[in-house]
C-alpha cells in the first residue's frame, strides 16, 4: 500500500505509528498483550507505549520487573500457549541478557518439536547510535538475530512500515524481531489509518536510478537518500533500496536493482565486518547478476569497535552522508 | 580503617569508631557528591553533557558510609547511578567531569561517559551501564582476592532493581559457595526507573533475600551515615576475615528522576517531600555539630569549599582536549599504550 493513495492518511512520528499499531492489536484481538520494562505509567523510555495503559490497564500493559531473560521467556511460554505478546526491550542491547530465550527456545522450539508448535512472538528493538548513551545502549546487533534460522528480523524506516511491519508480525505465525531505530522515533510521515500490513520479506524501492543501487536499511534509507539527492545533482542517479526486512531478505528486488545497475553499495549502521551488508553482498556475488557487476561491491558500515560516547567519536564510527557520498562517487565513477 | 577513637557505647557507631578527621573527611565527600550532581545538572542545563545521566542526590550517606572502611586495595563495583561511588572511593573530580564531557583527560578518555567511570587504581572496578551488571563481576574480584590471598574485599553496589536480574541470584549463590570475600550492598530507592518494589519483587526487603544463599541479610536506615558504616563494617570484617559473603540493604530514595527523561509519573510529589526531609548530609552535619566536631559554621566553610573543588573540576574538564577522531578504534584490543 502506499500512504500517498489513501485518503485517510495523516502525518504521525515513527512512535507515534507503532503505538497505534500496538492499539489497533490490543483492541481488535484479546490475546494481545504488551510486556517491558516501564511501559505502563512511565510511557517506555522512548514513549512508545504512552498512555496505553490507561486504556488497557496494567493486566495487558505490563510491566516486568528488571528480568530481561525471564521476561522473554514467558513472553516465548505464552506465545507457545496462545497469547500474542508484544515485549518491549528497553534498549535493543539488553536483547543480550535474552538471548538464551530468543536464540535457543523462541527460534527453535517449532524445529526440534517436529512442527507440532510455533511461537507467534513479536519483540521490540530500539535501536542504534545517536544519543550519547554510549557503548550498551548504542548497539544494532539486528545481525546476531539475523543469523539464527526460525527468527524473522525487520528494521523499519518509515512510520508507515514500523506499523504495517508491527501489524504483519503479529499475524505472522512465527518469532519476529523488530528492530526500531531510536533517532526515527520523532521523524514524522504518512501513515494509513486502521488495520494494514507492511509485507515481511519485501523491500521498498525508494527512489529509483540507473547508475548504482544502494541497499540501505533502518536510519541509513535516509541518509541514502539524502545523498542520493546531490548525487542526482551531479549527474549520478542512484537507485535507494530499503531492505526493510533481513531475514529473510528479498532476494529478487536487490538482485533485479544490480542487474539494471551494474555497481552495488550496502550502509547500514551495524558493525560493518559480518552484518547486513556482508550477507546482502555476499547475495549477489553468488547469484547471476553478478556478471552484471561493473566494479567491486563497496560495503559502509559501522567501525569495529563499540560505540564511543563523545559525540564526534559517535558520528564518526557509524556511515554518515559526506562518506556515502565519496563512495557512491568513487563507485560510479567511469559511469558518467 | 575503623578505630577505637572513642569507646562510649551510647555514641553513634560512626563516632566511636572513626577519628574527627575521618568524620569531616566523610561529610566533606557527601557535599562533593551532591555539589558533584548539581554541577552535572547544570552542565546538563548548558548542553556539555550529551547522552543522559543518572543523579545520586539524595544517597550520598550509602555511598560514602559503605566505603568507610575501604582502602585503595579494596574493590568496588558501580552502577549508572554511580558518580557517588567513584566520589566514596576517592575519585578524582576534573577526570570525572573530563568523561562527562567526553573529554581525552577523562577516566574513560572520552569513550564511556557518565555510565561507565571507573578509577581502576583507586579499586573501583566501575559503574556499568547494564543492571545487574556488576554483581557477578564482583563476585570474580572476591575470588582473585581469594585465590591470590590479597586480603582485599569488594564491596558489589547494585540497586533494588538489579535484584530481580538472574545475575543477582547468580553472584549470590557462588559467592556464598566458595565462601568469597565480598559485600553486596543494595541501595533500595524503592523504585527501579518507575517500577516500584511492591510492583516488582517478592519480598519485602530486598535483604531477605539473604536466606536463600546464607548469607547474614540486614536492611538499614541508608540515609543515616552511622547506621551504613555500622552494617556494612561489619560485613567487610566478616569478609576479611575468611567467613564470606553479607548483604546489606540501605533504604535510600533518590531525589531526582530516575534520568534526565523522567517525568515523575510514577511517585508523589509528596513522598519526595518527605524523603527530602530526610536528608543524609544535613543529618550527617546534625550529628556532627550535636556531638562538638564540627561548628555550624565549619559546616558551612566545608560546603563552600567542595562548591570551589566542583567548579575547578568543572574549569579542567571544559578546558581539556577532545579524543582525536582517528583513535576511534583504538583500545578495542590490548595495545601498545603510548
Ligand atoms: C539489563 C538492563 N535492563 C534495563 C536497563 C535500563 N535501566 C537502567 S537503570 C534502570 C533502573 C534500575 O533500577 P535500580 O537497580 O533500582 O537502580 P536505581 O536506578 O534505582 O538506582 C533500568 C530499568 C539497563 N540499563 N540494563
Ligand atoms: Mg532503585
Amino acid at each position: 500500500m502506499n500512504a500517498m493513495d489513501t485518503p485517510e492518511a495523516r502525518e504521525l512520528s515513527y512512535a507515534e505509528a507503532i503505538r497505534e499499531a500496538m492499539d489497533i492489536a490490543l483492541e481488535s484481538d484479546p490475546r494481545v498483550v504488551l510486556m517491558g520494562e516501564d511501559i505502563g505509567v512511565y510511557g517506555g523510555a522512548f514513549q512508545v507505549t504512552g498512555d496505553l495503559v490507561h486504556k488497557y490497564g496494567t493486566d495487558r500493559v505490563m510491566d516486568t520487573p528488571i528480568s530481561e531473560l525471564g521476561g522473554a521467556g514467558v513472553a516465548v511460554g505464552a506465545a507457545l500457549t496462545g497469547l500474542r505478546p508484544i515485549f518491549e526491550f528497553q534498549f535493543s542491547d539488553f536483547a543480550a541478557l535474552a538471548m538464551e530465550q530468543i536464540v535457543n527456545q523462541a527460534a527453535k522450539l517449532r524445529y526440534m518439536l517436529g512442527g507440532a508448535v510455533s511461537v507467534p512472538l513479536v519483540m521490540r528493538f530500539p535501536a542504534g547510535s545517536g544519543t550519547g548513551a554510549a557503548a550498551q545502549h548504542s548497539q544494532s546487533i539486528e545481525a546476531w538475530l539475523a543469523h539464527v534460522p526460525g527468527l524473522k528480523v525487520v528494521q523499519p524506516s518509515t512510520p508507515e512500515d514500523a506499523k504495517g511491519l508491527l501489524l504483519a508480525a503479529l499475524e505472522d505465525p512465527d518469532p519476529v524481531m523488530i528492530f526500531e531505530h531510536k533517532i526515527l522515533y520523532k521523524s514524522k510521515g504518512l501513515v494509513p489509518a486502521g488495520h494494514y500490513t507492511t509485507p515481511i520479506g519485501k523491500a521498498a524501492i525508494r527512489r529509483a536510478g540507473t547508475d548504482l543501487t544502494i541497499v540501505a536499511t533502518s536510519i541509513m534509507v535516509h541518509k541514502a537518500l539524502a545523498a542520493a539527492e546531490t548525487l542526482a545533482a551531479e549527474g549520478i542517479e542512484a537507485e535507494v533500496i530499503d531492505l526493510r526486512t533481513v531475514r529473510p531478505m528479498d532476494r529478487e528486488t536487490v538482485l533485479a536493482s544490480v542487474r539494471k545497475t551494474g555497481r552495488l553499495l550496502c550502509v547500514y549502521e551495524g558493525v560493518k565486518t559480518l552484518g547486513v551488508g556482508a550477507e546482502v553482498s555476499a547475495m549477489v556475488a553468488e547469484s547471476d547478476a553478478f556478471d552484471f557487476l561493473d566494479a567491486p561491491i563497496v560495503r559502509l558500515g559501522g567501525a569495529e569497535c563499540p560505540i564511543p560516547y563523545n559525540p564526534d567519536l559517535e558520528k564518526a564510527v557509524v556511515p554518515q552522508v559526506p562518506g556515502i557520498l565519496d563512495a557512491a562517487r568513487a563507485l560510479a565513477k567511469g559511469r558518467i | 580503617m575503623p578505630d577505637t577513637a572513642n569507646s562510649d557505647t551510647n555514641l553513634p557507631y560512626a563516632l566511636r569508631a572513626y577519628s574527627r578527621e575521618d568524620l569531616v573527611g566523610a561529610l566533606r565527600k557527601m557535599f562533593l557528591i551532591r555539589k558533584f550532581e548539581e554541577g552535572a545538572e547544570d552542565s546538563y542545563t548548558r548542553g556539555l553533557i550529551h547522552g543522559t545521566m543518572h543523579l545520586s542526590i539524595g544517597q550520598e550517606a550509602s555511598a560514602v558510609g559503605s566505603c568507610m572502611s575501604l582502602t585503595d586495595a579494596d574493590k568496588i563495583t558501580s552502577t549508572h547511578r554511580g558518580h557517588g561511588h567513584c566520589v566514596a572511593k576517592n575519585a578524582d573530580l576534573g577526570r570525572m567531569f573530563a568523561e562527562f564531557f567526553g573529554k581525552e583527560t577523562g577516566y574513560c578518555r572520552g569513550r564511556g561517559g557518565s555510565m561507565h567511570i571507573a578509577d581502576v587504581e583507586k579499586g573501583n572496578l566501575g559503574a556499568n551501564g547494564i543492571v545487574g551488571g556488576g554483581l557477578p563481576i564482583a563476585v570474580g574480584a572476591a575470588l582473585t582476592a581469594k585465590r591470590l590471598g590479597t586480603g582485599a574485599v569488594t564491596i558489589c553496589f547494585f540497586g533494588d532493581g538489579a535484584n530481580n536480574e538472574g545475575a543477582f541470584h547468580e553472584a549470590l549463590n557462588m559467592a556464598s559457595v566458595w565462601k568469597l570475600p565480598v559485600v553486596f550492598v543494595c541501595e533500595n530507592n524503592k523504585y527501579g526507573m518507575s517500577t516500584s518494589i511492591e510492583r516488582s519483587t517478592s519480598v519485602k526487603n530486598i535483604a531477605d533475600r539473604a536466606v536463600a544463599y546464607s548469607m547474614p541479610g540486614v536492611t538499614v536506615d541508608g540515609n543515616d551515615f552511622s547506621a551504613v558504616t555500622e552494617a556494612v563494617d561489619a560485613a567487610v570484617a566478616r569478609a576479611r576475615a575468611g567467613e564470606g559473603p553479607s548483604l546489606v540493604e540501605n533504604l535510600t530514595y533518590r531525589w531526582r528522576g530516575h534520568s534526565k527523561s523522567d517525568r515523575n509519573r510514577y511517585r508523589t510529589k509528596e513522598e519526595i517531600a518527605e524523603w527530602m526531609e530526610r536528608d543524609p548530609i544535613r543529618r550527617m552535619a546534625d550529628l556532627l555539630v550535636s556531638h562538638d566536631i564540627l561548628s555550624e559554621a565549619e559546616v558551612g566553610a566545608l560546603e563552600a569549599e567542595t562548591e570551589q573543588e566542583i567548579r575547578d573540576a568543572i574549569a579542567f574538564a571544559n578546558q581539556s582536549p577532545a579524543p582525536l577522531i582517528e583513535d576511534a578504534t583504538r583500545f578495542v584490543y590490548t595495545e601498545e599504550m603510548a
